[in-house]
C-alpha cells in the first residue's frame, strides 16, 4: 500500500477513536515518564499526554536534545527512569539492541484497537514503537529563479545541476544550490541519501560486512561533490540553522533540506514576502536515472519501556495514545507531517508528501548502521574539500568503520 | 603536620576526589581493555509508516545470555588502543612499507583520525599557550600603568573574553566571521578577495581557531599577572631605576625574574586546558578542517546513536597520558621546589 | 611602581596606552556587538544577505515595527520561563562555591603545612585527575546515578562539580597558603590551641584574598559548564546554559536563536556587578596566593 491510500484508509478507523477521545484518558493510577527530543511537535503530544496527570497518576517530561546519550542508560535500571521514549527510526535502534523496549501487541488490543497499522513499527513481527510523525529530506526550490533561466523544477540531480550552472551563468547567484553538509552526522546523512537513491546496499547482505566501496558508492560521492560545486564554499560547516539562513536571505535557489523545516522557511519571519512567495517545496530529486529519490523517510514515535511494571506501562501507552489524539493533531496541524487521518496537508508538508509518495526508502533501521553514519560522518571531508579521491574516502570509511564495529562484537 | 591531622584535613576532598574521579577513571582504564561481546544478528523484517523492509537485528536473548556469562565483555587487551581508529600500529607499519618518501608517509599517517587529531591538538597547545603567556603579560603591563580610575572598568572588559558562555559566544563568533558577516567581509574587503573564507579553508581554519585561542584565554593569563605585578616590590623598582634600568630593563631584569613562579603556574593550567582543546572546533563547525582528542571522544560518545563507550575510554587515557608527558618538565621543576621546601 | 610610572618616556606611555586601548576593543568588540544585537530579530543580527542589516535593524523594522525589540528578553524570560533556569543557577553556583572552598581550605592547608612527599604525590594525583575529559567522566556517571536514582536533581550535579574542580581549588590554595608564614599558625599551637583551631583562629581571618579569587574560579566554572549539567539534570531543574542551549534548535527544527542572545546577555549583567565588587579581593587574593606557587 502506498503513502495516500494508507492515509485515505486509515481516515475511516480515525473518526471511531477520535469521537471517543476522553478526558480523563481512563488510567486509574501509574507512573508516566517521558523522555523526548526538544521541539515542538514532540513537546505537543507530550504536553497532551500530561494532561492525564492526577491524584494517583504522575507525568514527568524530559524534552532535552541530550536524550540519545540518555536513553539507554536512563532506561537500563529496573525500574526505568522512563517509562516512555520519544525515538526516531535511527534512535530506536540502541534500545533495540539492549532490549530495553517492550512489545506493544498486547497494549494495542486492549486500549487502542483501531489504531491503524500506518502507525504500528513492527519488528521481526512485533509492535515495537508507535509512530505518529513523519520526515524527510527533500527538494526546495525558488519558482522566480526558475523561471528567470526558464526552466522546469528539476525532479533529477542532473537537472539540479544543469539549473545550477543556468543560474551561475546568467550571474543571478554564484552558489546557487545548498543542503546540510556540514562534517559529521549532516554530511555521512547526504552521502547515506546519494547512495540509496543510486540503489546502493550499505552491508553484505544478512552481514555487519560493510559493502560500499565500489562503483555505487564513487559515483554517489562525485554527484556529492558536483553539487558541492555550486554551493557556498563554507559548505562543510553548514548545518539546518545555515542552509535556512542561506534560504532565508536569498543566497539560493535551489536547496535539499528537512521537510520539518518548511514551515518556519514559508512563514513571515526572516525572509522577505517576495522570497517566501516563491518558495516551493517538492519531492526530493532521483538521481543517475533511478526509480527512487536520493532521500530517507524518518519517522518520530513512542516506545514504552520494558523494565517498568506493566501497571506504569499501560498508563504510558494509554496517555501517550491520548496525547496523539486528533484535537491535537489539528490543534497543531503546521507543527509537523503527522501520521493521522486528523492532519490537513498544508503547503509546508509539500515535499514531504511527494517524497513520501515516490517510493523513498526509509532510513535503514539496522543494528550497526549508526557505525556506518557516523565514519562517513567523519571520514568524507577530506574527499569533500578535494584533498584525497573517492576510493580512498570510501577504504577509510570502511575502515573507520569496521574498527568500530569490531569494538561493539558486530565484526570479527 | 602530623599524618593524622594531615588526614582529617585532607578527608573531604579527597573523599570527593576519590569518588567522582578516581574511581572513574579506573572504570574508564578498565573498560578501555574489553570490547562487546559478540552480537548474534538473525534476519527479520521491519514494517513501519513507509512499508516492509528486510533487516538484520539483534538476537537480544542470544545476546543476552553472552553477556551475563561475561559482564565486562571480552577482554582485548591493549586491542582498542592499537586499532585504527586510534594509535593504528598496523595502519603505521603498512604506511612505512608501502611509502617511497617521508612526504608520502607522513600524508598517510596524517589520514589516519588519531594521528589528524593529535597534530592539531598539538599545534595549538604548543603556539597558543606561549602567546596567552606573552599578550597576558604586556596586558597586565599595560593595564598596571593605566590610571587608578580606569582600572576597574578595564579588568572588566578585559575579562570579558573568559566569562561570556563559550557556547553561545563561539556561536555569534561564528557568524561575524562568516563570509557574509562582519568580520569575514571586512577582511574579504581589506584582501579584494570576495572567495577569501575563513571557514572553506583549512589553513585559515586552523589560524581562526588558534587565534580564538588566544583570544579567550589572554584574560587568565592577565588576571594572574596582574595580580602578581601589585606585588613586585617597591624599593627593588626604585633602585633599579636610581641605578638608570630603563623601563624596558627593568621589566626585564626585575619584574619578568619576580613573576616566574606565576609563569609555572599558567603554563600548567593552559597546556593542560589547550591538550583538551574541544569547545571552539565545536563552536565553529571546525571539524572538517581541524580535530582534536576531546573531539574524537565527543564523536565516539554524543551526537550519534550508538556511544562507542570503549573507544572513548582508549582516547580518554591517551589523552590523560599526553598531559602528563606535557606536564613532566612542570612537575620535575616542582618536585625540586617541593624538596628543597622540605628542608 | 608608581614612581617608577613617572620617569617613563612619553613614546613608550603612548605605546602601552595604545595597546590597552586595541586589547579592549578586541576583548569587549563582541561582547557590545551582542549587547546591540539582542534587541534586533533573528534575521538581521544573524544576517546572511548583508551584515550592516544588524546596525540598521532592517528585518527588524519590517517585523516588529521599530528599530529595537525586547522580543529576545521577553521570549527567554517570560515565554519560556528562564528565571526557572536563572534560580536553579544561582543554587548550584553557590553551593558549589561555598563547598569547593570550604573543602579546598581544609585540603589546601594540609598539603602547604606538610613537609611529608604524599603532600607532592597527592597534588600529582590532583594534577592527572584535572587531565580527565570531562565528558567520559559524565558518560561514566549515568548509568551507576540512574541505578541508584540520584540522576537528575540538583545536588548530584553539584557534588559532580564541586570534585571536578577540586583538582584546580587545591592547587590554587596550596600555593596560598605557602604564602602564609608557618609562624602565624605554629605561635598560636605553642600557645595551646588544637591544628583546627589554630586554623580557625589565625588563619582563616587572613586568607579571604585567596579564597576569594580561587572562588571566582569556581565560579565560572560551575556558571559556565555545559558538560555536567546538560546531561546529569532533568529538565525542571536545568540550569541557564543547557537551557541556553535549548534555544538553539536542532536539525529538524529551526530554534528561538535569539532568546538565547539575550538570555546570553542577561546572564552576563550578575557577572558585571559580581566582578566590580570583588575586584579589589581578586587582585590582592592572586598577589598573595599564586605568586610562590
Amino acid at each position: 500500500m502506498t503513502f495516500p491510500t494508507r492515509l485515505a484508509a486509515l481516515s475511516a478507523a480515525a473518526i471511531l477513536t477520535g469521537t471517543t477521545a476522553i478526558a480523563d484518558c481512563g488510567i486509574s493510577q501509574g507512573r508516566i515518564s517521558i523522555l523526548s527530543n526538544d521541539f515542538g511537535a514532540l513537546n505537543a503530544v507530550s504536553n497532551a499526554a500530561a494532561e492525564c496527570a492526577s491524584d494517583s497518576v504522575t507525568v514527568e517530561i524530559n524534552a532535552t536534545t541530550e536524550h540519545r546519550d540518555l536513553q539507554v542508560a536512563a532506561m537500563t535500571p529496573t525500574p526505568a527512569e522512563y517509562t516512555v521514549a520519544v525515538v526516531a527510526n535511527s534512535s530506536i535502534v540502541p534500545l533495540m539492541n539492549e532490549n530495553l523496549i517492550r512489545p506493544l501487541d498486547d497494549l494495542i488490543a486492549e486500549y487502542a484497537p483501531d489504531l491503524p497499522t500506518l502507525n504500528q513499527v513492527t519488528i521481526d513481527g512485533k509492535v515495537m514503537a508507535i509512530a505518529f510523525m513523519a520526515n524527510a529530506q527533500h527538494l526546495y526550490y525558488r519558482a522566480d529563479i526558475l523561471e528567470q533561466v526558464g526552466l522546469e523544477p528539476p525532479t533529477t540531480y542532473e537537472e539540479v545541476l544543469a539549473a545550477a550552472e543556468a543560474i551561475r551563468d546568467q550571474g543571478i547567484m554564484d552558489f546557487p544550490f545548498v543542503t546540510n553538509t556540514e562534517t559529521g552526522w549532516n554530511l555521512g546523512q547526504e552521502f547515506v541519501n546519494m547512495y540509496l537513491g543510486h540503489g546502493g546496499q550499505f552491508f553484505e547482505p544478512g552481514s555487519a560486512v560493510p559493502a560500499i566501496n565500489n562503483e555505487t558508492g564513487i559515483a554517489a560521492l562525485e554527484m556529492m561533490k558536483a553539487l558541492s560545486d555550486y554551493a557556498d564554499p563554507d559548505f562543510l560547516t553548514f548545518a539546518s540553522n545555515e542552509t535556512q539562513a542561506e534560504w532565508e536571505a536569498g543566497n539560493v535557489a535551489l536547496a535539499f533540506m528537512w521537510g520539518s523545516r518548511g514551515s518556519q522557511i514559508i512563514d513571515d519571519e526572516g525572509a522577505a514576502p517576495e522570497i517566501v512567495a516563491a518558495t516551493m517545496l517538492t519531492g526530493a530529486p532521483t538521481v543517475a536515472g533511478g526509480a527512487t529519490p536520493a532521500s530517507t523517510l524518518w519517522w518520530d514515535g513512542f516506545t514504552i519501556a520494558a523494565n517498568i511494571s506493566d501497571e506504569d506501562a499501560a498508563a504510558s501507552f494509554q496517555a501517550m495514545i491520548h496525547g496523539m489524539r486528533d484535537e491535537i493533531i489539528t490543534a497543531n496541524n503546521e507543527e509537523a507531517v503527522w501520521l493521522s487521518a486528523a492532519y490537513q496537508p498544508g503547503p509546508a508538508a509539500a515535499g514531504i508528501s511527494a517524497t513520501a509518495t515516490s517510493g523513498t526508502a526509509p532510513y535503514p533501521m539496522i543494528p550497526f548502521m549508526g557505525l556506518m553514519h557516523s565514519a562517513l560522518g567523519s571520514e568524507l571531508s577530506e574527499f569533500m574539500q578535494g584533498e584525497e579521491s573517492a576510493e580512498q574516502a570510501l577504504a577509510d570509511v570502511e575502515a573507520a568503520y569496521s574498527a568500530a564495529a569490531r569494538e561493539q562484537g558486530f565484526l570479527e | 603536620m602530623p599524618h593524622k591531622t594531615f588526614f582529617w584535613f585532607m578527608l573531604p576532598s579527597a573523599l570527593a576526589m576519590f569518588l567522582f574521579i578516581f574511581l572513574p577513571i579506573i572504570s574508564v582504564v578498565v573498560q578501555s581493555l574489553y570490547i562487546e561481546h559478540e552480537q548474534v544478528l538473525i534476519e527479520t523484517e521491519n514494517c513501519g509508516p513507509f512499508g516492509c523492509v528486510p533487516v538484520v537485528a539483534v538476537d537480544t536473548e542470544a545476546t543476552q545470555a553472552l553477556r551475563d556469562a561475561e559482564p565486562l565483555g571480552r577482554f582485548n587487551g591493549l586491542g582498542t588502543y592499537t586499532d585504527r581508529n586510534h594509535l593504528a600500529f598496523a595502519e603505521i607499519g603498512a604506511a612505512w612499507t608501502g611509502t617511497e618518501s617521508w612526504g608520502e608517509f607522513l600524508g598517510q599517517v596524517y589520514n589516519l583520525p588519531f594521528y589528524k587529531a593529535l597534530s592539531f591538538t598539538l599545534t595549538f597547545t604548543f603556539v597558543v599557550t606561549p602567546l596567552v603567556i606573552v599578550l597576558g603579560l604586556f596586558i597586565a603591563l599595560g593595564v598596571n600603568s593605566l590610571p587608578r580610575l580606569l582600572k576597574g572598568p578595564t579588568i572588566f572588559v578585559s575579562l570579558l573574553p573568559m566569562i561570556v558562555t563559550p557556547l553561545v559566544g563561539s556561536l555569534i563568533l561564528f557568524w561575524m566571521i562568516d563570509s557574509e558577516g562582519i568580520l569575514g567581509a571586512t577582511l574579504q574587503r581589506v584582501f579584494d578577495d570576495n572567495a577569501l573564507s575563513l571557514k572553506a579553508s583549512p589553513t585559515l581554519t586552523w589560524i581562526m581557531l588558534l587565534v580564538y585561542g588566544v583570544w579567550s584565554s589572554a584574560p587568565f593569563a592577565f588576571i594572574v599577572f596582574y595580580a602578581g605585578l601589585q606585588t613586585v616590590p617597591e624599593d627593588t623598582m626604585e633602585a633599579a631605576t636610581i641605578d638608570g634600568a630603563s623601563r624596558w630593563q627593568r621589566v626585564r631584569y626585575v619584574v619578568i625574574p619576580y613573576m616566574a613562579p606565576l609563569v609555572v603556574f599558567i603554563t600548567l593550567i593552559q597546556l593542560m586546558d589547550n591538550f583538551r582543546v574541544f569547545e571552539p572546533i565545536v563552536g565553529f563547525s571546525a571539524q572538517a578542517s581541524a580535530t582534536s582528542l576531546s573531539w574524537i571522544i565527543f564523536n565516539d560518545l554524543r551526537g550519534q546513536d550508538v556511544q562507542l563507550f570503549g573507544s572513548a575510554a582508549a582516547t580518554s587515557v591517551l589523552t590523560i597520558l599526553g598531559v602528563a608527558v606535557l606536564l613532566c618538565p612542570v612537575l620535575i621543576r616542582t618536585w625540586r621546589d617541593f624538596n628543597r621546601k622540605r628542608v | 611602581m608608581a614612581a617608577a610610572a613617572h620617569r617613563r618616556s612619553t613614546g613608550l606611555a603612548v605605546l602601552s596606552t595604545g595597546f590597552v586601548i586595541f586589547w579592549v576593543i578586541i576583548a569587549s568588540f563582541p561582547f557590545l556587538w551582542t549587547l546591540w544585537g539582542s534587541f534586533k530579530v533573528q534575521a538581521d543580527f544573524f544576517s546572511r544577505a548583508d551584515w550592516t542589516n544588524a546596525l540598521t535593524g532592517a528585518r527588524t523594522i519590517v517585523e516588529t515595527g521599530g528599530p529595537f525589540t525586547l522580543n529576545g528578553y521577553g521570549g527567554a524570560w517570560i515565554q519560556e520561563e528562564f528565571w526557572r533556569a536563572a534560580l536553579n543557577t544561582f543554587i548550584v553556583v553557590f553551593s558549589v562555591v561555598v563547598i569547593s572552598l570550604t573543602l579546598g581550605t581544609l585540603g589546601g592547608y594540609a598539603l602547604a603545612r606538610s613537609g611529608f612527599r604524599y603532600a607532592f604525590w597527592i597534588l600529582m594525583l590532583a594534577l592527572v585527575f584535572r587531565a580527565m575529559p570531562h565528558i567520559t567522566l559524565v558518560s561514566g556517571y549515568l548509568l551507576p546515578f540512574f541505578e541508584w536514582n540520584i540522576w537528575g536533581y540538583l545536588p548530584t550535579s553539584i557534588i559532580v562539580l564541586v570534585a571536578i574542580n577540586q583538582p584546580f581549588t587545591l592547587w590554587m590554595l596550596h600555593s596560598f597558603f605557602l604564602n602564609i608564614p608557618k609562624d602565624l599558625d605554629e605561635s598560636a599551637m605553642v600557645d595551646g590551641c588544637t591544628r583546627f583551631q589554630a586554623f580557625r583562629h589565625v588563619i582563616i581571618p587572613v586568607m579571604w584574598p585567596g579564597v576569594i579569587t580561587t572562588g571566582l574560579f569556581s565560579f565560572l566554572l560551575a556558571y559556565n559548564d555545559f558538560a555536567v549539567t546538560a546531561v546529569l539534570l532533568s529538565q525542571e531543574n536545568q540550569t541557564m546554559v543547557p537551557k541556553i542551549a535549548s534555544f538553539l534548535g536542532s536539525t529538524f527544527e529551526e530554534g528561538n536563536v535569539m532568546f538565547a542572545v539575550a538570555a546570553v546577555i542577561s546572564a552576563t549583567a550578575p557577572l558585571f556587578v559580581l566582578i566590580l565588587f570583588f575586584q579589589r579581593q581578586i587582585v590582592s587574593g592572586l598577589t598573595a596566593g599564586a605568586v610562590k606557587g
